[in-house]
C-alpha cells in the first residue's frame, strides 16, 4: 500500500497537498489541468522532489532519505527514458545491473523481455534508430525487468497516436499484471483514465484528491473535474 | 637473479662513493649549462683534479640569477654564483651574501677591473650588429645612427642585461645629454624586446637593420656558420663593456672548494673554453690566443662605469629612457 | 547517486581548496613580510595599456570568431575536420615562435608587405598597439572559434529542424536559436581571452614597439627578477589579479545558461542557407584559414631548415615535456571534471567552485612560480621538484579552459539524464563509466588536448626550478635561441609544435571517436 501521509509539496508559486493511500496492485490515473502538480506528485514519490512536510510510505516504511534508485518503483518520464549513446540491450540491462555488468542469465532475461515487448532483434540498435512506439516499448521492457512494486508513468506515451497509445497501455497492463505492480499514471486524457484505471486521483486547486472509483467519478464529476473536462 | 643482486651491490657502492665526494654547487644562468655552452667542458676539466662533484644549477637568465640568490638567502645550497654582470654587482654586494674571493690572478681586461668580492671570467663590448650585405653606410656614432633611417631593435633594460648595458652605455658616453640621444634614437627603434634572443631573432628575420648585441657576435657566424656577412659598427664614443663575474657565497659549506674553483676560473683550462662556447672574450687571454674573428672589431675606447656609479645612475637613466621612448 | 554525490561532495571542495591555495596562497607568500607599496605613475600607465590591449584583443577575437564558427558549423566540405583541427594550432604555439611566424607574414619582409610593395603601396609596420592586438587575435581566435563551434553543435539538431519546418527566416533563427547560444558562450570566451591577454608579456613588449607597450606582467617581471622587490611584485600581482577577477565577475553578470532541452542525439545535417550567405560563410572560413595558417606555414618552413641541425639533447627534452604534459593533463581533467559535475549538479558551494575554477586565469605565472619556490625552498632542492612542480602549475593554469569546456555539456547531461540515472540506481564508478564519460567524451577529449598542448608550450615556471639536465622542450628552444642558434631553435620549435599538435589531435580525436 502506498500511503501519502499529510504530504505537502511546495515550489515557488505552487503548493500541493495529499493525504490518502492507494491499495497494492491498483491502477490509478492522475488527472487534472496542466500546471496543477501531477508530475510534481509523481516526482515526489520517485524521490526527485523533497516534501515540505508529511511522509510517503510504502508498505508502512517511510521512503524519505531513500535515493530514487533505491525506491520500490520504476518511473517513466515524458522523454529521456533511454540513454542515446547506449544500445537498446544496454539500456535494458541497466534495469538489472546498474553497473552494467550483466551476467549471462541477465542477458537472457533481457532478450526475453525484448521478445515479449515485440523488440526482437533490435537489441543492438541505438535509441535514435527506434520509432516512438519502439522506444516506449523498450522503456516498458526495462520496467518489466526491474519488476518493482510500483510503476509510475509521467505521460510517457503522450506523443504517440491513439492506436499506438492503446497498445502501450495494454502492454503496461500486462507488465503490471505480471509484476503485480501498483500503477500510477499521469494523463490529461479522460479516455486513458476510463479505459485503464480503476481508481482516479483528481489534482486541482492545490489538492490531490483521494482516489475514487473511475467510473463513479466520471459518472458524477465534481465541479473541478467538470471545469477541466469542459 | 645473481646478476641483478650484483648490479644492486655495485649501485650501492657507487652511491656510497658519490656520497663521500664533496659537491660544489655553482648557481649560474641558463645558457652556461646548455650542452653547447661552457658548462660541460668546465665541469669535466675541474672535476679532473678537484676530487669533487661540480654541479651547475641554472636559474633562468642573467637578470634572474641575482634575484634567485636573494630569494634563497643564507639558506642557499649554492657555493659559488657565476654570471652576474657589472651593472648588478653593486646590488649583489649590498645583499651581504657574498664573501671576499682572495684571488690574486691577473686579468687582462681593456680597462682595469678589480673587486674584492667578484672575479671576472669573461667580458665583451656591446655593439650594434648588422648585415654587411644590407647596410652600406655604417654609422660611426649614436648621433649618426639617430640621423640615419636605419631601423634597430634593442632590449628592455627592465628585463635584460644587454638592455641595461645599452642604457649605461649612453649614460657613460653622454651623461646629462643622454636623454637627447634617446629622443633622437626613438624613431630608429623598431621595437624593444624582453630579452636578447627575441631581439636577435627579429634581426635574423630581417625585421631590423641592426641589433644590440656584442662585437663578438660576427665571430660566431664566421666560426660556427662560415658566414662572413655580419659585422659590428664601431662608435667613436667608445663601447660599453659587459664584464661577467663570479663570487663565493659567505654561507658556503665548501669554502676551500669554492676558492679552488675561483682560482680555476683564472686558469687556461677554463679560459680557453669561453670564447667559442659563451662567445665572449675570456678574462685572461688563453695561451693559444683568441679564435679567428675575435680581433676584427676592437673599439678604440672602452667604457665601464664603476659598479656603485652604475647602480646610482640606473633609476634616473631608466626614467629618462622610458620618457623619451614612450612618446 | 549518493555514492557519486558522496565522493564528489568531498572531492569538489578539496580541489577548490587546492586551487585557492596555489593561486592566492602563493601571492600571499610573495607579499608576506614585505613593506607597504603604492603603485607609481609608470605602473598606472602599464595598467592602462594592459587593459586597453586586452579588451581590444578579446573583443576582436570573439567578434571575428562568430562568422567563422557559424560557417564551420553549417557547411560541409572536404577537409573540414582537418581545417578545424589545424586552425586550433596557433593557440598552442610558444609565444616567441608564434611572433616569428606572424612576422614572416606581416613583418617588414613579410608576404603582406611584399605584396603591398608590388602594388606600389607603402609598407605597413606591425609594431604598435595594432601589432599587439593582431598577435593576440592570431593566438586566441582559434580558442574563441572552437568555443563557439561547440556552442553551435550543442544546439540540438531537432531545434534547427523545428525552425526550418516553421519556415523561420534567418533573422528569427538567429534571435531564437543562435543568439541565446551566443549569449551563453560569448561572455565566457571573452573573459578567458581577456584574462590571457592581461598576462601577456613577451608579445606585448616585442610587438608593442617600445616601453609605452609595458604590461603589468612585465612590471612584475622587473620587480621579481631585476630588482627583487617582492612587495612591489605582490602588489602588482594583486592588481592584475583584481583585473582578472573583475573581468570574470563581469562575464558572470551577463552569462546566461542556454536551455534548449535534450535532443535525441540524432545526427541531422543542417540544411545550410544558400545564396549570398554561402558566399559570406566561404569568405569567413577562407579568410580565417589564411590568417591562421599562413604564419603557421612560415613556422613549419623555418623549422624544416633547422631540423638537420638539432643537438642530441633534444630527445630527452621531448620525452620530459611529453611526460609533464601527460601528467598535468590527467590532473587537470580530473579536477575540471570534479568541479564541472559539482557545479552542474548545483551542489553546495557551486557558485564558489564556479569562481574558483577560473581563478587561475587571473594569476600571474611569475608570481605563482616565485611563491611556490619560496614555499618549497626550505624543504626541498628546487631542481629535485622541478618536474612535479611544473606538472602542478601547468595543470593549474590549464584548469580554467578544461573546466569551461566541460561545464555546458555537464549541465546538459545533468538536465537530461540525471533523473533517469538516479531512478535506475546508476551510481559511482558505473555512472562515470556508462553515462558521464561517454556523454562528455567530446569536451573531455578536446579539453585534454588543450591542456596537454598548453603544458607542452609553457615555460613559465620551469626556468626557476629546472636543474642542470631538467630542461623541457620550450626551455630548450629558448636556450638554443640564446646561443645564436636561430635555425636549430626554429627546428626545435617545429618539433615542439608537432609534438603539441600531435598530443592535441590524439586527445581530441579520442574524444570525438568516443562521443556517441
Amino acid at each position: 500500500m502506498l500511503h501519502l501521509d499529510h504530504l505537502c509539496l511546495t515550489e515557488p508559486g505552487f503548493s500541493l497537498g495529499a493525504d490518502w493511500s492507494v491499495p497494492k496492485g491498483a491502477r490509478v490515473a492522475i488527472i487534472g489541468p496542466s500546471g496543477a502538480g501531477k508530475s510534481t506528485l509523481l516526482n515526489a514519490i520517485a524521490g526527485f522532489v523533497t516534501p515540505a512536510s508529511g511522509r510517503i510510505l510504502w508498505e508502512g516504511a517511510d521512503l524519505a532519505g531513500k535515493a530514487p534508485g533505491e525506491r520500490p518503483l520504476t518511473i517513466l518520464f515524458q522523454d529521456q527514458n533511454l540513454f542515446p549513446h547506449l544500445t537498446v540491450e544496454q539500456n535494458l540491462a541497466l534495469g538489472l545491473s546498474p553497473r552494467l555488468k550483466p551476467t549471462s542469465a541477465q542477458l537472457a532475461q533481457v532478450a526475453d523481455a525484448l521478445r515479449r515487448t515485440g523488440l526482437d532483434g533490435l537489441g543492438q540498435r541505438r535509441p535514435a534508430q527506434l520509432s516512438g512506439g519502439q522506444a516506449g516499448r523498450a522503456a516498458l521492457a526495462r520496467a518489466l525487468l526491474r519488476a518493482r512494486p510500483m510503476l509510475l508513468l509521467d505521460e510517457p506515451f503522450a506523443a504517440l497516436g491513439p492506436a499506438l497509445k492503446q497498445e502501450m497501455l495494454a502492454l503496461v497492463g500486462e507488465v503490471a499484471a505480471e509484476t503485480g505492480a501498483t500503477v500510477m499514471m499521469v494523463t490529461h486524457d479522460p479516455k486513458d483514465a476510463q479505459g485503464f484505471a480503476d481508481l482516479t486521483v483528481l489534482v486541482a486547486d492545490g489538492v490531490a484528491h483521494p482516489p475514487q472509483e473511475t467510473t463513479a467519478l466520471f459518472a458524477n464529476p465534481p465541479q473541478a473535474l467538470r471545469d477541466y473536462l469542459g | 637473479m645473481k646478476a641483478s643482486i650484483l648490479a644492486l651491490g655495485f649501485a650501492c657502492l657507487a652511491n656510497m662513493a658519490a656520497a663521500d665526494t664533496p659537491v660544489l654547487t655553482v648557481l649560474t644562468y641558463d645558457s652556461f649549462v646548455a650542452e653547447w655552452g661552457p658548462g660541460p667542458a668546465v665541469e669535466k676539466a675541474f672535476e679532473a683534479d678537484c676530487g669533487c662533484d661540480l654541479k651547475f644549477v641554472p636559474a633562468g637568465d642573467g637578470a634572474a640569477l641575482l634575484s634567485r640568490v636573494q630569494m634563497e638567502g643564507a639558506a642557499s645550497e649554492a657555493d659559488v654564483v657565476l654570471g652576474i654582470d657589472t651593472s648588478l654587482t653593486a646590488a649583489a654586494k649590498a645583499t651581504g651574501l657574498f664573501a671576499p674571493h682572495g684571488q690574486t690572478w691577473a686579468n687582462n681586461l681593456p680597462v682595469p677591473y678589480a673587486d674584492a668580492d667578484f672575479v671576472p671570467y669573461d667580458w665583451g663590448w656591446f655593439a650594434m650588429v648588422y648585415d654587411k650585405t644590407k647596410v652600406t653606410t655604417v654609422p660611426k656614432s649614436f648621433g649618426e645612427l639617430a640621423a640615419s633611417d636605419l631601423r634597430i631593435v634593442i632590449q628592455d633594460p627592465r628585463s635584460s642585461t644587454p638592455g641595461l648595458g645599452l642604457l649605461l652605455w649612453v649614460k657613460a658616453a653622454y651623461g646629462d645629454k643622454a636623454k637627447d640621444v634617446w629622443t633622437a634614437l626613438a624613431d630608429n627603434i623598431v621595437t624593444v624586446t624582453p630579452g636578447w634572443s627575441e631581439a636577435y631573432g627579429l634581426f635574423t628575420e630581417g625585421e631590423a637593420d641592426m641589433v644590440l648585441s656584442y662585437t663578438t657576435s660576427p665571430a660566431y657566424h664566421l666560426i660556427a656558420e662560415q658566414d662572413d656577412s655580419k659585422a659590428a659598427a664601431l662608435f667613436d664614443e667608445g663601447h660599453y663593456m659587459q664584464v661577467e663575474v663570479a663570487g663565493k657565497l659567505a654561507a658556503t659549506d665548501q669554502p676551500e672548494l669554492a676558492d679552488k674553483f675561483l682560482a680555476f676560473i683564472g686558469s687556461d683550462a677554463f679560459q680557453s673554453t669561453i670564447a667559442t662556447t659563451n662567445w665572449m672574450y675570456p678574462a685572461v687571454t688563453p695561451k693559444d690566443g683568441l679564435p679567428e674573428g675575435f680581433d676584427r672589431f676592437r673599439p678604440a675606447k672602452s667604457l665601464l662605469l664603476p659598479a656603485d656609479e652604475a647602480a646610482a645612475v640606473r633609476d634616473a637613466a631608466l626614467a629618462e629612457w622610458q620618457a623619451a621612448l614612450s612618446k | 547517486m549518493r555514492g557519486v554525490a558522496g565522493v564528489a561532495s568531498v572531492a569538489a571542495p578539496a580541489v577548490a581548496l587546492c586551487v585557492v591555495l596555489l593561486t592566492l596562497g602563493t601571492a600571499l607568500v610573495v607579499g608576506a613580510g614585505a613593506g607597504r607599496f603604492w603603485p607609481q605613475p609608470a605602473d598606472w600607465a602599464a595598467l592602462r595599456f594592459t587593459l586597453v590591449q586586452a579588451a581590444l584583443s578579446s573583443a576582436l577575437s570573439c567578434l571575428l570568431a562568430v562568422p567563422v564558427a557559424r560557417g564551420l558549423a553549417r557547411r560541409r566540405f572536404a577537409g573540414r575536420g582537418a581545417l578545424i583541427s589545424l586552425m586550433g594550432a596557433p593557440f598552442l604555439l610558444p609565444v616567441i615562435v608564434a611572433v616569428l611566424g606572424l612576422l614572416a607574414v606581416f613583418g617588414r619582409g613579410g608576404v603582406v608587405n611584399d605584396a603591398l610593395a608590388l602594388l606600389g603601396l607603402p609598407r605597413l609596420s606591425i609594431y604598435g598597439m595594432h601589432g599587439v592586438v593582431l598577435a593576440h587575435v592570431f593566438l586566441n581566435l582559434p580558442l574563441a572559434t572552437r568555443m563557439l563551434l561547440m556552442g553551435w553543435q550543442a544546439i540540438p539538431a531537432e531545434r534547427f529542424r523545428l525552425a526550418a519546418s516553421l519556415g523561420m527566416p534567418a533573422p528569427a533563427l538567429f534571435r531564437h536559436l543562435e543568439w541565446p547560444m551566443l549569449r551563453a558562450v560569448l561572455p565566457g570566451a571573452a573573459v578567458v581571452i581577456f584574462a590571457i591577454c592581461l598576462a601577456s608579456f613577451a608579445v606585448a613588449l616585442t610587438l608593442g614597439g617600445g616601453p609605452g607597450a609595458t604590461t603589468v606582467e612585465l612590471a612584475i617581471y622587473q620587480a621579481l627578477r631585476f630588482d627583487y622587490d617582492p612587495a612591489r611584485a605582490a602588489a602588482l600581482a594583486l592588481i592584475q589579479f583584481a583585473l582578472g577577477a573583475g573581468a570574470v565577475a563581469l562575464g558572470w553578470a551577463v552569462l546566461a545558461a542556454p536551455a534548449f532541452g535534450a535532443g535525441l542525439g540524432r545526427r541531422i545535417d543542417l540544411l545550410p542557407p544558400k545564396g549570398w550567405r554561402r558566399v559570406v560563410d566561404g569568405l569567413a572560413i577562407s579568410l580565417a584559414a589564411g590568417f591562421l595558417l599562413l604564419p603557421l606555414g612560415a613556422v613549419v618552413l623555418r623549422g624544416l631548415g633547422g631540423l638537420g641541425d638539432l643537438p642530441a639533447g633534444l630527445g630527452m627534452a621531448v620525452m620530459r615535456s611529453v611526460g609533464v604534459a601527460l601528467a598535468s593533463t590527467a590532473v587537470t581533467m580530473a579536477a575540471a571534471l570534479v568541479l564541472a559535475l559539482a557545479v552542474a549538479r548545483r551542489a553546495k558551494g557551486a557558485r564558489a567552485f564556479d569562481a574558483v575554477a577560473v581563478l587561475p586565469l587571473a594569476v600571474s605565472g611569475l608570481v605563482l612560480g616565485t611563491g611556490l619556490f619560496l614555499t618549497l625552498r626550505p624543504w626541498v632542492r628546487a631542481e629535485d621538484v622541478a618536474l612535479p612542480v611544473t606538472v602542478m602549475v601547468n595543470a593549474l593554469l590549464s584548469l580554467p579552459y578544461a573546466y569551461r569546456l566541460l561545464l555546458p555539456e555537464a549541465r546538459v547531461l545533468h538536465a537530461d539524464y540525471d533523473r533517469l540515472a538516479a531512478s535506475l540506481g546508476l551510481s559511482g564508478v558505473a555512472r562515470l563509466r556508462w553515462v558521464t564519460l561517454p556523454r562528455l567524451a567530446r569536451p573531455l577529449g578536446f579539453g585534454a588536448g588543450v591542456a596537454a598542448a598548453l603544458s607542452m608550450g609553457d615555460l613559465g615556471v620551469i626556468t626557476l626550478f629546472a636543474g642542470e639536465s631538467g630542461a623541457t622542450l620550450p626551455l630548450y628552444v629558448h636556450r638554443l635561441m640564446g646561443a645564436y642558434r636561430m635555425e636549430a631553435a626554429a627546428g626545435a620549435a617545429l618539433v615542439l609544435v608537432a609534438a603539441s599538435f600531435a598530443l592535441f589531435a590524439l586527445f581530441d580525436g579520442m574524444g570525438r571517436r568516443a562521443a556517441p
